[in-house]
Order: C-alpha cells, then structure tokens, then sequence
C-alpha cells in the first residue's frame, strides 16, 4: 500500500508535468514567469481550503460547508472593518474572519460529535443555513468600497520581476498557503492529535478503545477547518478587493476534488499534505491553464471529471486486481 | 499451585431481565494457559467484558492481584495487567505495524507529540520479545490475519498484560498458523509467565492447548479442571448437557423414478472437468476436497453463478439449461452459500424480512401490495418449525446466534419449497448442539423427497449425515464413496492424499 500510495502521488506529479509539457510546448506564454506568478495566485485559496478538506477526508468525514464559512468569514470581516474601525491593519481583518470561521465550524462539531449525525447530511444543511443567514441577516450587497486595507494588501508583492512590459509580482498571500501547509504536515505527522485523526479514520471503535477522546478530536477538526476557511475566505475577499457574498461557494466540489486526486480516500484512514499539494496543482492547471491551448472553458469541467474518474478509477481498479489474485475463485 | 491472579466469585448479570451469568466462580492463575469452552449465547462474552471491566456486574465478588475491586473499571483492568484481544484484533488497517503496537502506549503516556524513533524502538522491542518478525513499516492491512494476531499480542504485551484473554482466536487462521500461534503462547507463558485465557469452540485446539479447562453453559461454569480429565466426548456433554450420538442416513433408492438431479460431463475452464454424477430424490449427497479442489465452484455451476464450457445438466428426466441464478431457481434449485454473512443474509434486515425474501411475490394482494398478515403468518411458521431462537422476528438478524442464522438461510429457502438445495459448509461457525439439529433437520427434508447437496470439510459431518460422498480433486471427481464402508481416519487422508 505504501509503494500504491507513492506511486498514487508520482502518478499526479507525472500528470502534472505532462500536462505542463503539452500546454507549455504548444504556447510558450505558459512557462513565463509571469504566467507561474498568477497561477501561484490563483492556487492560494484552493490551497488554504484543501488542507482543511483534508484533516476531514482522513478522519472518515466530509464538510461542504466550508465554502460558507469562508465567504461568511469574509463578509463579517470586511464589514466590521469598514464599519468600526476602517484604518485597521489587515491582520485585523483575518483575525475576525478566522475567529467567525472558528465559530461556525464549531457549530458542525458540536451536531456531528455530540448528536453523531453524519457528517455529510450536517454540513449540507449547515451549507445552506450559514450562507443564507449571511444573505438574509447580514448582507447581500456586494462591497466593493472595501477598506485601504485590503486595496494595499492585494498591490503588495514578495518578489518583483521586471518584464518587457509591467513587471511580475509574486503575492505574499502564497506565503499564507505555505503556512497553512506546514502546519497541517506538522499537524498530521508529528502531534497525537494528527495521529487521533488517522486512527480516527481508520476504525473509530478501535480510536474509541485504544482511548482517543473521539469527540475531543471531531470538535478539533470541525473547528480548524472552519478557522483555515475564515482564513481563505479573508485572502480570497483580499485578492480581490471585494466582498461578495456571492463568491466562493459553489467551489466545494473542487476543492474536495483536488484532496481526492491527491490520494485522500472518501471513506478515511488515507490521505497525505504532499498528495494535496499535488491534487491542488493539477486541479489549478486543468482549471486555468487548458485555456492556453484553447480548451474552452466549459470544456475544463469535462477535463477535470475526467481527470478525477481515471485518477481514482485506476488504483481502485488495480487494488481490486490485486486482492481477486490473492484469494481466487475458490474462495468465493 | 500456581499463584492466583484473578478470582471471581458468585457473578451475576442481567441485561434487560435476561440472566447472562447466574453466580460464576472462576479463579485464574499465574502463567498458566486457561481455555473456556461453551456453545454460542452461553455468557462467555459477557464474562470475558466483566473480567475486562467493560461491564459491571450486578452482584459477585472480585479479587485482582490480591486486592478486592467494588468497581472495575477498563482503566483498573489494564493496570492490573488484564489484556483482551477480540476477535477483530481493534488495530488500525491504514498505519503502520509498528504504530498499531506503540499506540497505546504513547496514549497512556500522556504524549502530546509522536517520536517515530520511539514507535519503532517499542515496536521492535514488542517483536522481538514475540520471537516474531513483522515488518515495521507495512501496513496492517496488508497483514495476514495470523500477523495481525501477532500485532494485537505484541500490543498488549507493551502493556504489561498479566493475563492475555484471547476471544476465537483461530476462526480465521489456517492450520500452520494455528500451530505457530500456540507456539508463541507457549513460549510467553515459559519466558514471561503470562497468564492465558483461551476462548473458543474448536474442541481438538482447545484440547491440544489448554492446561486448565473451564466449561459453561447457561450462564454458570458447569465444570473446570485439569486438561488431562477431559475428552471431546466429555466438553461435548459439558457444553451441551447431553450426549449426542448421531446416526447415519439410510437410504434405499427409488429405481421406478428418474433422478433428480443428472450431471454429464461437466467442463468449466481450469475448474471443472468432466463431472458426472446423479442424486435422486431424497437421497443426501456429499461433496468433500480440499480448497481449490472445486467443490464450491461445482455449486456455483449448478446455481448458475460460474458459467459452464460443455456438459448436460438434466432434471426430472428434462434436460435443462441453467445460465443464470434466476435459471436455477426456476428448476427449483435452492444454495445456501459457505459465508451466510456477505451472501447468504441481509444482516442488518429483520429476521421476518429475511426469512420471506424469496416468496414475497407470493404473498402480495390483487393490488400488489404486501399483505402484512400474510407476511407474519409465513414468519411465525417457520420461526416455529425450525424453533429459531428469538425474542422478536423483527430484529436484526445479526442478533442471533450462528446456528439461528444458518436456520433463517434455510427457512428463506425452505419457503420457496425447492426440489434441490445445494449446501455450502451447513453447519461452519455453529455449535455443537445446534449443528446436531441442523443435521436432523437436513435429514428430515431427505426424508420428505428433497435432495440435498452438501458440500463440507468437516469429515464427521459428512459420514453422519450423507449417503454417498464424492471426492474432488484438482477439478475432478476422483471417488465415490460409501460412509458405511469407511471411518473417520481413513477418509481425512483421503482428502489430503495428493
């Protein structure tokens, strides 16, 4: 399983290069730095967002919620700030966005750890009820006046290339993603609680025996997503220079597409922060690169299906193999 | 006289009015391997989850160690060194051996952070007590089930298990495997004086491994003492509280009818070759080989599961094509598969809805709709006729016993009234008791005209309950066989002769 699950990950970084070499090959423009540069970008929120899908996937649940939170998030976030305090640093405005984020995912925790419902039917209805608060309660209005803030967050740049015309600026919002990253790895890998949440995935009852606080955990996880979401929505509201509370969801499918492809299994136990990374990548070409070699774009959504059928088709298939060789017909 | 570990006297526990133990004294001792036998449903379960503080009882006395506990609870038990591996090992199949071992350990240390130096070197040092080499770094999926019962050992000998309680510990282990797990029993019992206690219903693993035996039925220890007073024939009567002595099937043919049943030549690719054979009506026929001999691929050919090359299948004197399950059943073929779990049962169905599955077309009204009345009257028939022990038909049927389950496999069948039921290891998993009346139940449908194929490894059963027995091998049918003209011995090596 170890080797399936490496050569899981060789198989979408392969995908990925090739996929690079077809569009590079056939217009240049993708290997510019320029074009490296904004898909960076526009991995950023996906990225956030996959890292918190992924804790879920591997605990054996599913969240489709957090699209709501995030926009939600940003959206109390943006208007707090432009409210009461309109000078305000932009950390300002992450803080209130995570901590509304911290809130609502808590929100799913506390139906799915105390009332053991499951997972997919909680967030589906906490979906439809967080986002139509925000519309009905809070606003429905796009804010584009959003504070300086925000506006000076989305020119800043960590490196500047000059080009022949204009110049190519690589966003510090990429460092966000980066963090988000690292500490999901650090999470998963090196803390009980990263582990709780394998074992958690793997066999619940025997999580339960072995003596991890299972609840404990499922509030945890509820909860960090719905934090990264806050976070992701802020970036995403920042990056754009609005709020819209429109925006970002409808996104879920993709983002648990990308946590998918990247080896995470539905069904928990499985699923690594590389894997993610790479689905993330491959997700985010397919989506705004196939565009260079005039894929339209309605045609990206068929890409990306396909991508993910064969992608997660394969190993199934090759697993199943494997075990009708191992016991043979007579065992039937 | 070893020194005592555990003593448990006067017992008791009800759930909801049912008195699972009824006063059970029980003393364990030092390093010495203990088994408890007793049929399905008889309060080992509940004895084991007492011992491991799972459950409270209701009134008794128990003594650990020398220290008395008014409340046991799983965290005293583990202290007190008292380890249960059940019977789905409670491991972890998406992480690594090694992992699955030090787990506990780091949990019950209070750690925050995992040091994979540190899950290695207790995993390493938990193998290597065993005497066992398991890679570290593989996942517990990818283990065999006999390794997986080395990783649950190595578990809890990390922590500090005085006494390892061991709940059917073979039923999926293959013979070898059988033999190397008492190996390892033996030798932490020699080097570290672990204490044993053994459940199970294999009586000859039992008897083979077993330095004290400790017997119960209905919720009481009926009898314990040294191995060396008891004999299958005496844990059997223990166990059932009766003597069993089964007769053999008589059968005298009908020469007037056509067979039954007429196989010619039967050929399915690399499977089957050239089987022929015919059953007539009330006659029991057995077939026996090893695994992989084709013995169950045979059945699934007549039940229209495995697709067959050439040959002539004729019924009644008819000659018939049988393509499809749904073939099958039409000329009257009924199958009870080997696994009744995944195949043969709607586990988590009701009993009444399983038990009238087949018929239910039958039992609707001008309108199409199910007739309620008519659905429990079926129900209640043969809850009665084939006495399946329940409190209420509605239930799941993973709620009964095994033997009670493989009688609603068969009440589903029986219901559909087929001339021809092919069975598939009857009577696996079942005790001793109701696999007694399993087989008189099989003889009576013989008796009353149906035919009966039974397909089993089980060399008593087949001479008690067939009167003819074919052999397979590779594919073939190698010999026929009279149980009156031949014994126990001399048959199992048959079936194992190349």
């Amino acid at each position: 399983m170890k080797r399936l699950l490496s050569r899981n990950e060789t198989l979408v970084a392969i995908t990925i290069i090739g996929l690079s070499l077809i569009i590079g090959f056939n217009n240049p423009v993708f290997f510019s730095v320029g074009n490296l540069f904004t898909l960076l970008r526009t991995s950023v929120v996906t990225g956030i967002l996959a890292m918190g899908v992924l804790i879920v996937i591997i605990s054996g649940g599913i969240d489709v919620s957090f699209t709501a939170i995030a926009v939600f998030g940003l959206y109390v976030a943006v208007k707090m700030m432009k409210g009461f305090m309109p000078d305000a640093p932009i950390w300002v405005g992450f803080a209130i966005a995570s901590l509304v984020g911290l809130g609502l995912g808590l929100i799913n925790a506390f139906f799915i750890a105390h009332y053991r419902l499951p997972t997919l039917i909680v967030t589906l209805g906490t979906l439809s009820m967080f986002h139509g608060f925000l519309l009905f309660a809070i606003g429905n209005e796009i804010i584009r006046d959003v504070p300086p803030a925000l506006t000076q967050f989305a020119r800043s740049a960590i490196v500047r290339i000059p080009l022949e015309r204009g110049q190519a600026n690589l966003h510090p919002a990429i460092l966000i993603t980066v963090a988000a990253i690292i500490v999901t790895w650090l999470l998963l890998n090196f803390t009980m609680l990263g582990r709780g949440i394998y074992a958690l995935g793997g066999s619940r009852e025997a999580a339960e025996r072995a003596g991890f606080n299972v609840n404990r955990i499922q509030y945890f996880i509820y909860g960090f997503v719905g934090f990264l979401s806050g976070i992701a929505g802020m970036t995403f509201g920042a990056l754009a220079r609005q709020a819209n509370p429109q925006d970002i969801v409808g996104m879920e499918l993709n983002v648990i597409a990308a946590v998918v492809l990247g080896g995470a299994q539905l069904t928990g136990g499985y699923g690594t922060v590389l894997g993610t990374v790479l689905g993330v990548i491959l997700v985010i070409l397919a989506n705004n690169s196939l565009i260079l070699i005039g894929v339209p774009t309605v045609w990206q959504r068929v890409v990306i299906g396909l991508i993910i059928l064969v992608g997660t088709g394969i190993p199934a298939i090759q697993a199943r193999r494997a075990g009708k060789r191992s016991f043979g017909l007579a065992d039937i | 006289m070893a020194e005592e570990l555990l003593r448990l006297t006067g017992i008791h526990k009800s759930f909801a009015g049912v008195r699972a133990l009824r006063g059970v004294d029980l003393t364990i001792e030092q390093g010495r391997i203990h088994c408890l036998v007793g049929e399905n449903g008889c309060g080992k379960s509940t004895l084991i989850k007492i011992i491991a503080g799972v459950y409270k009882r209701d009134a008794g006395e128990i003594i650990l160690n020398g220290k008395r506990y008014d409340d046991l609870t799983p965290i005293d038990a583990i202290r007190e060194g008292i380890q249960v591996i059940y019977q789905d090992f409670s491991l972890f199949p998406n992480l690594t051996v090694a992992e699955n071992i030090a787990l506990n350990e780091e949990l019950a240390e209070g750690r925050r952070l995992v040091s994979w130096r540190h899950v290695h070197r207790v995993a390493r040092d938990a193998l290597a007590q065993l005497g066992e080499n398991i890679p570290l770094d593989a996942r517990v999926e990818e283990m065999s089930v006999a390794n997986k019962q080395l990783i649950a050992i190595a578990k809890a000998l990390r922590q500090n298990a005085r006494l390892i309680i061991m709940d059917e510990p073979t039923s999926a282990l293959t013979g070898r495997e059988v033999r190397a797990l008492f190996g390892v029993i033996r030798k932490l019992q020699e080097q570290q004086g672990i204490a044993f206690l053994f459940v199970s219903h294999k009586l000859n693993e039992v008897l083979e491994i077993s330095e004290t035996m400790i017997v119960m039925r209905n919720g009481k220890i009926v009898s314990s003492g040294e191995r060396a007073e008891y004999d299958s024939a005496r844990l059997i009567f223990e166990m059932t509280g009766r003597r069993i002595a089964e007769k053999s099937y008589d059968f005298t043919p009908d020469d007037g009818q056509p067979p039954l049943l007429q196989v010619e030549g039967l050929n399915a690719a690399g499977l089957l070759h050239e089987i022929s054979f015919e059953l007539r009506a009330g006659e029991i026929l057995g077939v026996t080989g090893l695994l992989g001999s084709g013995r169950t691929e045979l059945a699934l050919a007549l039940y229209g599961m495995l697709p067959m090359d050439s040959g002539r299948i004729v019924i009644d004197g008819q000659e018939v094509t049988i393509r499809s399950v749904q073939d099958a059943i039409r000329h009257g073929i009924g199958y009870v598969p080997e696994d009744r779990l995944t195949e043969g049962l709607f586990l988590e169905q009701s009993i009444s809805r399983n038990l009238v599955v087949r018929i239910i077309d039958r039992l609707r009204n001008g309108w199409q709709m199910i007739q309620p009345e008519r659905v429990s009257q079926q129900v209640a028939h043969w809850v009665d006729a084939l006495s399946i022990k329940t409190p209420d038909p509605e239930l799941p049927v993973k709620t009964l016993s095994g033997g009670n389950q493989q009688r609603v496999v068969l009440a589903k069948w029986l219901a559909s009234k087929p001339r021809l039921m092919i069975l598939n290891g009857p009577t696996v998993g079942v005790d001793v008791g109701s696999k007694e009346e399993l087989h008189e139940m099989m003889k009576q449908l013989a008796r009353e005209g149906m035919g009966l194929l039974v397909i089993s490894d089980d060399i008593p059963e087949l001479l008690q309950t067939c009167n003819r027995i074919l052999l397979m091998r590779q594919g073939r049918i190698s010999e026929e066989i009279r149980p009156k003209e031949t014994n126990e011995n001399e048959l199992s090596a048959k079936l194992v002769e190349e």
